[in-house]
């Protein structure tokens, strides 16, 4: 009943989808190319970015991500953030649960909004296929505005959030991943 | 399988290796983690596919060149900032497109308007978004990140 309740929102969709297709047969057609090609990028994709997820939040222990990316990491927790975001693949649904996991283990609300900021849009192998096709002046000034523009929608973002709703995201985060045990949090 | 994929992979299944060496039981409950993670969320994911598909067949070359194909000045970049915000495309699909429309005619500030939100505004995903970072948030980033594709339109156009 819980996983049917979870998945209802997908079957209506699927409903809907259907319908579409039945009613606009050659837009329906191409629809069901798209998500079946985009089900393939999915799967693609996203196995690897889970599982580094799942390594991440077992090998590394809160406090090394606290040092490094927590609050007072300063400079290094920005460009680790930048990094971080820029070397991932995949779509940007798949930054959010690894954001999770950066939550639970610390790391600062600013530098996660970065890492989401990076992901979104300073991935490195996106940079290289818009120079090919656009041209190093137009890809490079984009980069070159993105990486201010990402830093200033972070800083915005945690100057108009309160500390409660941090709070509260946060501890979503706790319940939406198991916790990793304590012995994790202890330094070897 | 591009080559961002399979760096990803080999990064991934290396430090897997690595686990298991050092760990059995560790690596099972990393996997068991990754596993419930994506489970918890593939219901969401599932939903955006389909209706991305949805978009996209609607939103197609032709559509997107017919909107900010020919158009010029701020109506043209308003438009192209709109497709970008509301469709999820993948960037090896949207790079040679933006090519196209550069070549049929549509100015810098207009991709560059339609490739910023697209890649930094989401509004097919905000529903996941709103899981992770709820509603405050997630309207927030999105607002900004729409927000800020003018200025890299403007400031594309003045430079390149």
């Amino acid at each position: 009943m819980k996983t049917f309740k979870r998945y209802l929102p997908f079957l209506i969709t699927a409903a809907a989808f259907a319908v579409f297709y039945v009613i606009f047969r050659e837009q329906g057609k191409k629809a069901l190319d798209i998500t079946a090609y985009s089900l393939k990028e999915m799967l693609l994709v996203i196995p690897p970015i889970f599982l580094l997820l799942g390594l991440l939040d077992v090998w590394v222990p809160r406090q090394t991500m606290v040092k490094f990316m927590g609050e007072g990491s300063g400079l290094k927790g920005i460009v680790l953030a930048f990094l971080l975001g820029s070397a991932a693949a995949g779509p940007l649904y798949g930054a959010f649960p690894v954001a999770s996991v950066f939550m639970k283990k610390g790391v600062k609300f600013s530098n996660i909004m970065i890492f989401i900021g990076a992901w979104s849009t300073t991935k490195i192998p996106m940079l290289l296929f818009e120079i090919t096709s656009l041209g190093a002046k137009f890809a490079l000034t984009r980069l070159l505005i993105d990486i201010p523009g990402i830093i200033m929608i972070a800083f915005a973002l945690t100057g108009l959030i309160s500390r409660q709703e941090k709070e509260r995201i946060f501890a979503n985060a706790m319940d939406s991943v198991p916790v990793a045990k304590e012995k994790n949090d202890r330094q070897p | 399988m591009d080559i961002a994929t399979i760096i990803l992979y080999s990064v991934a299944g290396l430090l897997l290796i690595l686990s298991v060496i050092k760990d059995k039981k560790k690596t099972v409950a990393a996997l068991k983690k990754a596993w419930k993670a994506f489970e918890n969320i593939l219901p969401q994911f599932l939903t955006i596919i389909l209706l991305v598909g949805v978009l996209l067949a609607i939103f197609d070359k032709d559509a997107i060149s017919r909107i900010i194909g020919k158009e010029s000045g701020f109506l043209g970049v308003f438009l192209a900032s709109v497709v970008g915000a509301i469709t999820l495309i993948p960037g090896f699909i949207a790079f040679p497109t933006a090519a196209l429309l550069l070549q049929n005619g549509a100015g810098y500030s207009q991709i560059a308007a339609f490739i910023s939100s697209l890649m930094m505004v989401g509004v097919v995903t905000m529903p996941v978004e709103i899981r992770y970072f709820g509603k405050k948030v997630t309207l927030l980033r999105n607002l900004f990140a729409y927000a800020f594709s003018f200025l890299v339109a403007f400031i594309i156009g003045w430079i390149v």
